[in-house]
């Protein structure tokens, strides 16, 4: 049997449902490939709203090179790398939003339509905001430190950690 | 109170009587939280989610013992457990298919009377949800904003004054909410309305997935409904959003039900008869089909087509005739279709009252 669309020699055979009713179809590979994959705009319903907003994203306004440019940059905190958010779709840590903050802009724009929370906030304010991603960047550092047998090294930073927490605390009793 | 008291006993969700539970199954509400002082999920080290999991752990335990949260909180480590155990929290809807599969040092506080839990390393440090009887959006709110309040009281978030909550998906950030009712809408699909419905849905920012959340088929026409936006609105408005659509699926689901008792009433009493004929006969029978069949009883109870069954009763067996429930409940491990036939033998037990067939009137 010949494909109904090409040539070639029919190999799929598909009912498809119109409006309930069956429609046989009869289609060589090529063919019954192009049928099944559903068109851009089916496709865009279906896909989960990161992937496709993402590879929409990073496919406009930006050339090959500053693409590669920017996948390489990493939070110096965590250690994601930009590649490796678009890989995963997963951010790293809460500094990634302050890092790639430009970058995230137009995604968050695409999936929310707005870039600005207005509705809940905690009553005890995260103040000191630097050091709580600096206790991460330390704890990863000190970790480094222990893989390498710097144990010195390592020592001073679990002091720095140690300190850091301290504050924490008080400042909780306080409030 | 364990998890095998779990088992036995039936969730606040399922209770079945919360106003308009004869189409809505339940109301839902997630929060998504971090602690602001360790990287996200992705990049945690093993020595992180441990050194997380102890942290949360023992902010649980502290609010126990200050009488902050109640005494009979049932603490699980989801690492810790075996699969099936696993499993049946997932069917129970206590915890997600991704906190079951993940990897490393991870938790689950149950309230119990199933009407929250608190899900630790999940894709975000904390995932705190409530689930109500019926359309209760509004309650389940206030409920998880006080439990967010408690917790907070706890731990320092990781927030930003402008992006609010942050998250490790961009798609949660903001509010980290996410609220959702479970439909029953069997009639929309038999009619073929329902693509049109979920269409218009998707037009509004609305998402739809099936009866366990991403990626999930929609089996025994149970669907959820969501939102997908979580920046730039207040959580009352996001609420209100899903909220004020829910009252319009369900008058399309009572309008389809309506069509087909006066053009086909006598197609759709055999659909529900046979449907209660084979649950109550069967030797041996799939999870799939047991779903489809009791999503067409369900809807025949609340047609009148079927008295002397309460909708708790469907709805309790719903979940419990699921794999890791029906191994829980017999207290031994089965293979599929040891499962199968002990499923059928489950049903048989519970909709032919006491073996002699009474529990049915048609």
């Amino acid at each position: 049997m010949k494909c109904q669309k090409c040539d070639r020699q029919a190999t799929f055979h598909i009912t498809d449902l119109i409006d309930g009713e069956p429609n046989e179809l009869h289609l060589c590979e090529q063919c019954a490939q192009a049928f099944l994959t559903p068109s851009q705009e089916e496709a865009q319903e279906v896909l989960p709203a990161m992937a496709g907003l993402l590879a929409q994203h990073l496919a406009v306004g930006e050339t090959a090179d500053e693409l590669a440019r920017l996948d390489q940059r990493a939070c110096p905190v965590c250690g994601i790398t930009f590649l490796q958010f678009r890989k995963q779709g997963r951010l790293g840590c809460p500094h990634d939003y302050v890092f790639f903050e430009k970058e995230l802009e137009p995604l968050l724009l695409s999936i929310h339509d707005q870039t600005r929370h207005i509705g809940k906030a905690p009553k005890r304010c995260p103040h000191g905001a630097d050091q709580q991603t600096q206790l991460i960047r330390l704890r990863r550092e000190m970790k480094e430190a222990v893989a390498a047998e710097e144990y010195e090294r390592a020592s001073e930073l679990r002091d720095e950690i140690r300190t850091i927490e301290a504050g924490f605390r008080e400042v909780k009793k306080e409030g | 109170m364990t998890l095998d008291d779990l088992a036995s006993s039936c969730g606040e969700w399922l209770r079945g009587s919360g106003p308009e539970s004869d189409i809505v199954i339940s109301s839902r509400i997630r929060l998504a939280r971090n602690l602001a002082d360790f990287p996200f999920i992705s990049r945690a080290t093993p020595a992180d989610r441990a050194e997380i999991e102890k942290i949360l752990h023992g902010r649980v335990e502290a609010m126990r013992d200050s009488g902050k949260a109640p005494k009979d909180l049932l603490y699980l480590r989801v690492s810790d457990l075996p699969a099936v155990d696993r499993q049946f929290l997932v069917e129970r809807q206590l915890i997600s298919r991704e906190l079951a599969e993940n990897d490393g040092a991870r938790a689950v506080v149950v309230d119990p009377g199933e009407r929250f839990s608190v899900m630790i390393n999940e894709e975000d440090h904390l995932r705190i949800q409530v689930m109500h009887s019926g359309l209760a959006l509004q309650a389940a709110w206030e409920q998880a904003n006080r439990l967010d309040d408690l917790i907070e009281e706890q731990v320092t978030y990781a927030f930003h004054e402008r992006l609010g909550y942050l998250t490790a998906c961009p798609t949660n950030t903001g509010t980290g909410l996410r609220v959702s009712v479970m439909l029953h809408l069997p009639a929309l699909a038999i009619t073929r309305q329902i693509e049109k419905v979920f269409k218009s849905l998707h037009k509004i920012n609305l998402a739809v997935r099936g009866l366990y959340g991403e990626g999930s088929q929609a089996t025994g026409d149970f669907y959820q409904i969501s939102n997908q936006v979580t920046l730039g609105q207040t959580e009352e408005d996001l609420a209100k959003k899903v909220a004020d659509v829910v009252p319009v699926l369900i008058d399309y689901e009572r309008q389809a039900r309506d069509f087909l008792i006066r053009e086909s009433h006598e197609t759709l009493h055999d659909r529900v008869s046979r449907a209660f004929g084979i649950l109550r006969t069967a030797q041996t029978i799939s999870s799939e089909e047991t779903m489809a069949l009791l999503s067409s009883v369900r809807m025949g109870i609340n047609l009148g087509l079927i008295g002397d069954l309460a909708i708790p009763t469907v709805n309790k067996l719903l979940i419990h005739t699921q794999p890791a429930h029906l191994q829980k409940l017999s207290g031994v491990e089965l293979d599929q279709s040891d499962r199968n036939i002990e499923r059928a033998s489950y049903l048989r037990r519970h909709l032919n009252g006491d073996g002699n067939g009474k529990a049915a009137r048609n």
